[in-house]
């Protein structure tokens, strides 16, 4: 046990290395010049030097790095050079929102995807399980910009009961936060339900087949009790390794379902900071979604192993 | 008594919630820093945080703010300015000679101003007393005082200046009818009526939010289902929808600025590897295609105004003797003939916005019919800005938010050395006359020159000009006072909810 | 094997739009602008009065083309890394993985956005982005394949006997891992289309005014209230063809992986 989380943990700085490399190396290789782009419309000469030395654009490729991660290691992300803010600022600020929606969809695909899972394994064959596969194939395969869209068009323009978009804190108006909310949450969820319901089936068969439920049917035990207290208990424990990942994913920002909703979240600002070139942002957010992808893929990872004993070997 | 007071209560709530005006952006703003400040929609913000020494009124004429009264100095080299009396700046400092001595010197000396440009040919402030100041000018320019309608015109608080340093836009604090309060990222700006405004009067609000929501279809949509009482930049497809609806009013007003093709004719060597910047021909040729109002009507669901030139056909400085040319296929192609080009072929460096992108496909299509191959090049903003600026291009489709003086439409673009002379443009009578029309503080002689610029601009064309957009804002039908300035800001005096 | 023929109808479907299309997919018609279905334009016109019907056909060819080239640069380039990972192992694996690690802890559209932003906007070049943001994952399928051919009787003996590690590569160890790889591949395009759309819809992909499911989509989104068709049927053309790949790509799992049922 302690060799093997050893391992794993020692995995991470490396891996955290190569993030901080190629997320350095991917904005500057982005073509336009970043102080030709904050020097706005009227692109003064002065103001272009300026920034060019306040970016240090003027260094070679290594030396910019070396101010980066040398700020990065003393905790210091640098500063959005389009609003003036400190980018950790900028993470505290976005991150209760993209860990609400998170969460939304989370629970919403864990819902939906466990009880279709669980419905289709055990009424194989039937009528419902072709509908709970028609239905994961469907979450699969829509675009997410493109049901957002769709949604958008059905529940604000057509029936006008949600709001099409926008973002209210919960802590000014709860209701209006969630109508705002819940059409996106809806979005990104369909999609990992879809996941989960998948994975769920077929743990599920494999549980139900196994011997100790058949000798738990053979103890005359009702069958809902064996399938909801047995089965799906031990089916369990792959799903949720699966949920932690796909989780781990929500929280790098939902890109483009951000941008059909406006919600202001990581997705957002990082692609907005992208197409502005301000590095500063592009850089920290994503090495902290790196890094909140990496820990819980480990968490995962740990709790596979300390549920699983066979892996210990 | 319980009840009375719940009642009270109640009408408290509901009157906050109406004093409340909540706006919707269509970007982002920038630093809220007047001296760093770079786009357009921050300019949008700042009309409530920061008065300005003057104004422009519904015309484009130019009125007092800050200031009271103005006067030039005989040989036109230094600008006397008087200034309001009893107003103070948002942290209880006074406004006076000495702060509006500090901020101009800041505009100037501040690292990464972006108002040095604008402001180059001044060389000191004098403080003549309390109440007035002395601009020095090292030559005479005419568009100072519609500078000073804009950023370089706005003042702040020079204590806190000084104590936040290039952190100053992080929370401003200047003398507008609003103060600051808080800023989230792509979420919203808050602002709140400042006790002590000089001109209170004319203030109803308590507070104003704004709120960047980039889509325009969604900032409507959140107009309409009540989350705000204005938007700014509507979608001119979605006028007739909105027009059905009593609830809300859309008021339009002509851009001061333009939307435009500028064209390589010298920026790079690359102008003379490409008919369209070798040969003027072709570029008559090439406009000769265009059908302007076709392109509004198909691409603007016609709410732009065409036009030919840097300002509108109804400004005062429009060029008279450079009218707007019909579409004349016919005669394009004779030229292209004449020039031995039948078939010249061009990429149009076009951004990723789908409206930009529309319009484009218009015009690939238009040009087609007289011979053209536009190849659309539809590249991100920043790259293309990088591009731009090193010649790498044919054609690029750029639009200028613009300024109320017609210089600032023309002079960065299309003098020598312009920081946005992406057309690589340089003639002598026109660089000549260019000064002329700047240096000049008679309006007829101004005009004088205008019209010639555009006379020679308009046979060059190292920019063809296509129209000008209506600025469309949309609001709620009980929004009264609303002020329709050519520079799209949103003025906030007067505004009134009933 | 529905999967297989709706991927062949799309196929056919792009092959033959010169010919089945009833207007020019570029021709734009003034009079004709955000015009609702009629007879003479099925699905209706769109901003510029150009057939949606007729784009929606032509658009067929950049997504499959998207699909599948992209999934063919993230096979050319995941496979041969994954196996050097897998079969060398030690420092090299340990090198290859964090990478892998590292590459696939971003968010995969912010690095594929990112490429294509770098390359420039074309549907090459979003091929390429996809491509390359996509090696990752067969990197890690190849290696872990190859990890459990590794030690299989009959490569052991090939080495015994001397054989070169290039020929127990080829010979041995790749045939055995093609399986899983392909499935992946069949999925991976369905992945690769909603990417291609994804960049298209941000700009970053097909050029105008040649059409694309993802364009299309991104132009109509600001029409949806006054020309919602605009939007359908792109939209439903997008979802046809992943769905049909994942129908594939699971007609597929089953018919080569003998484990998975």
């Amino acid at each position: 046990m302690g060799k093997y989380l050893a391992r794993r943990l020692a995995s991470i700085l490396p891996t955290l290395f190569f993030v901080t490399v190629l997320i350095f190396g991917l904005q500057q290789l982005l073509p336009g010049d970043a102080a030709v782009v904050l020097a706005g419309e009227d692109q003064d000469p002065g103001v272009i030097a300026h920034l060019r030395e306040k970016l240090h654009l003027d260094k070679p490729f290594p030396v910019r790095y070396a101010y980066w991660l040398g700020g990065v290691v003393q905790g210091d992300l640098g500063e959005s050079l389009r609003i003036q803010k400190p980018v950790t600022e900028l993470i505290v600020e976005k991150l209760p929102v993209t860990i609400q929606l998170a969460v939304m969809a989370m629970l919403i695909a864990l819902v939906i995807g466990i009880t279709a899972g669980v419905v289709s394994a055990v009424l194989k064959g039937t009528a419902w399980d072709y509908a709970a596969n028609i239905f994961a194939l469907w979450g699969l395969s829509t675009p997410n910009f493109w049901l957002g869209i769709m949604l958008i068009l059905l529940f604000s323009v057509q029936l006008g009961w949600l709001p099409a978009s926008g973002y209210v804190s919960p802590f000014e108006d709860l209701k209006a936060n969630l109508a705002a909310m819940i059409m996106p949450a809806f979005v990104l969820g369909n999609a990992i339900a879809a996941v989960l319901m998948r994975h769920t089936r077929s743990a599920m068969l494999q549980v139900l087949n196994s011997d100790y439920v058949r000798t738990a049917r053979a103890k005359g035990l009702h069958e809902h009790v064996v399938v909801l207290k047995h089965a799906l208990r031990n089916a369990l424990v792959p799903i949720i390794t699966l949920g932690a990942l796909e989780f781990g994913t929500l929280l790098s920002g939902a890109v483009l379902t951000e941008q059909v909703f406006s919600i202001p979240g990581f997705g957002k600002l990082i692609v907005d900071a992208v197409f502005n070139r301000d590095y500063a942002v592009v850089q920290g957010v994503v090495l902290f979604t790196a890094t909140a992808y990496i820990t819980l893929n480990l968490l995962a990872d740990l709790a596979y192993f300390l549920v699983n004993p066979r892996m210990r070997g | 008594m319980k009840l009375r007071l719940a009642f009270c209560l109640l009408f408290l709530v509901s009157s906050v919630q109406a004093q409340t005006l909540r706006i919707g952006l269509a970007e982002d703003p920038d630093i809220l820093d007047p001296s760093l400040a770079r786009t357009f929609v921050g300019r949008i913000v700042f009309a409530s945080l920061c008065d300005k020494l003057f104004d422009l009124d519904e015309k484009l004429a130019i009125v007092p703010q800050l200031a009271t009264g103005y006067e030039w100095s005989a040989d036109q080299k230094s600008l006397v300015i008087k200034l309001r009396s009893g107003v103070t700046f948002h942290d209880g400092e006074k406004f006076d000679a000495a702060a509006v001595k500090f901020n101009l010197e800041r505009h100037k000396s501040m690292p990464g101003s972006n108002r040095r440009g604008e402001l180059a040919v001044m060389s000191g402030v004098d403080v003549v007393d309390a109440q007035t100041v002395r601009l020095n000018l090292s030559a005479p320019f005419a568009p100072l005082l519609a500078v000073l309608t804009d950023r370089s015109g706005m003042m702040v608080s020079p204590k806190a200046a000084a104590a936040a340093g290039e952190k100053f836009g992080a929370a401003p604090v200047c003398s507008g009818p609003f103060r600051f309060v808080e800023r989230v990222a792509q979420d919203r700006i808050v602002v709140e009526r400042f006790a002590n405004y000089w001109n209170k009067g004319a203030i109803n609000f308590e507070r104003i939010v704004y709120t960047p929501i980039v889509d325009a279809t969604v900032r409507l949509a959140n107009l309409r289902s009540g989350q705000f009482d204005f938007i700014e930049r509507m979608a001119p497809s979605d006028v007739p929808g909105l027009k059905s609806d009593s609830r809300f009013k859309v008021a339009r007003i002509v851009e001061i600025g333009y939307q435009g093709i500028t064209i390589n004719v010298g920026k790079s060597d690359q102008a003379q590897k490409n008919p369209l910047g070798k040969d003027p021909r072709v570029r008559e040729a090439f406009e000769l295609s265009l059908d302007r109002g076709a392109i509004v009507q198909v691409a603007m669901d016609g709410e732009a105004e065409v036009g030919n030139q840097w300002v509108a056909p109804t400004n005062r400085y429009y060029g008279k003797s450079a009218p707007i040319p019909k579409r004349d296929v016919a005669r394009a192609k004779k030229l292209l003939a004449e020039a031995g080009v039948s078939n010249p072929s061009f990429t149009l460096m076009t951004p990723t916005t789908s409206d930009a992108q529309r319009i484009a496909q218009v015009v690939q299509a238009m040009a087609k019919e007289a011979g053209f191959d536009v190849k659309i090049q539809s590249t991100e903003f920043a790259t293309s800005l990088n591009l731009a600026d090193k010649g790498q291009f044919d054609a690029y489709m750029l639009a200028w938010s613009g300024r109320a003086d017609p210089d600032g439409n023309l002079h960065t673009m299309l003098a020598c050395k312009g920081p946005t002379n992406y057309a690589g443009y340089c003639k002598q009578d026109v660089e000549a006359l260019i000064t002329e029309s700047r240096t000049s503080l008679d309006p007829a002689k101004r005009a004088q020159a205008y019209d010639r610029i555009a006379a020679q601009v308009s046979k060059d064309r190292p920019v063809i000009y296509l129209y000008h957009r209506n600025w469309l804002w949309a609001h709620n039908a009980k929004l009264t006072g609303l002020r329709t300035v050519p520079d799209g800001m949103v003025r906030v005096q007067g505004l009134k909810m009933n | 094997m529905l999967g297989l023929a709706f991927v062949v109808m799309f196929i056919l479907m792009g092959l033959l739009a010169p010919w089945i299309a009833p207007h020019d997919p570029l021709a734009t018609s003034w009079s004709a602008i955000r015009k609702a279905p009629s007879v003479a334009h099925l699905f209706g016109t769109d901003e510029i009065g150009r057939d949606v019907l007729s784009r929606v056909l032509w658009g067929a060819r950049a997504s499959l083309l998207a699909g599948v080239v992209s999934v063919c640069i993230s096979l050319a380039l995941g496979l041969p890394i994954g196996l050097l990972a897998g079969y060398l192992g030690g420092w090299t694996d340990g090198l290859i993985s964090r990478a892998t690690d590292a590459m696939l802890a971003c968010p995969f559209l912010i690095l594929a956005i990112a490429l294509a932003a770098f390359l420039g906007p074309s549907l090459t070049n979003a091929m390429i982005a996809i491509g390359i943001s996509a090696t990752p994952i067969f990197i890690r399928l190849t290696r872990a394949a190859v990890l459990s051919v590794k030690v299989e009787d009959y490569v052991e003996a090939a080495r015994a006997v001397g054989n070169p590690h290039l020929r127990i590569v080829l010979r041995h160890i790749l045939p055995n891992i093609l399986a899983p790889l392909i499935v992946q591949a069949t999925l991976a395009i369905a992945a690769a289309v909603i990417a291609e759309a994804s960049l298209s819809f941000l700009g970053l992909g097909q050029q105008p005014p040649a059409p694309s499911w993802g364009s299309m989509l991104n132009t109509a989104k600001n029409y949806i209230e006054q020309a919602p068709w605009m939007a359908i049927w792109p939209g439903a053309s997008i979802f046809l063809l992943v769905l049909s790949f994942n129908l594939l790509g699971d007609g597929l799992r089953d018919a080569l992986d003998p484990r998975h049922s």
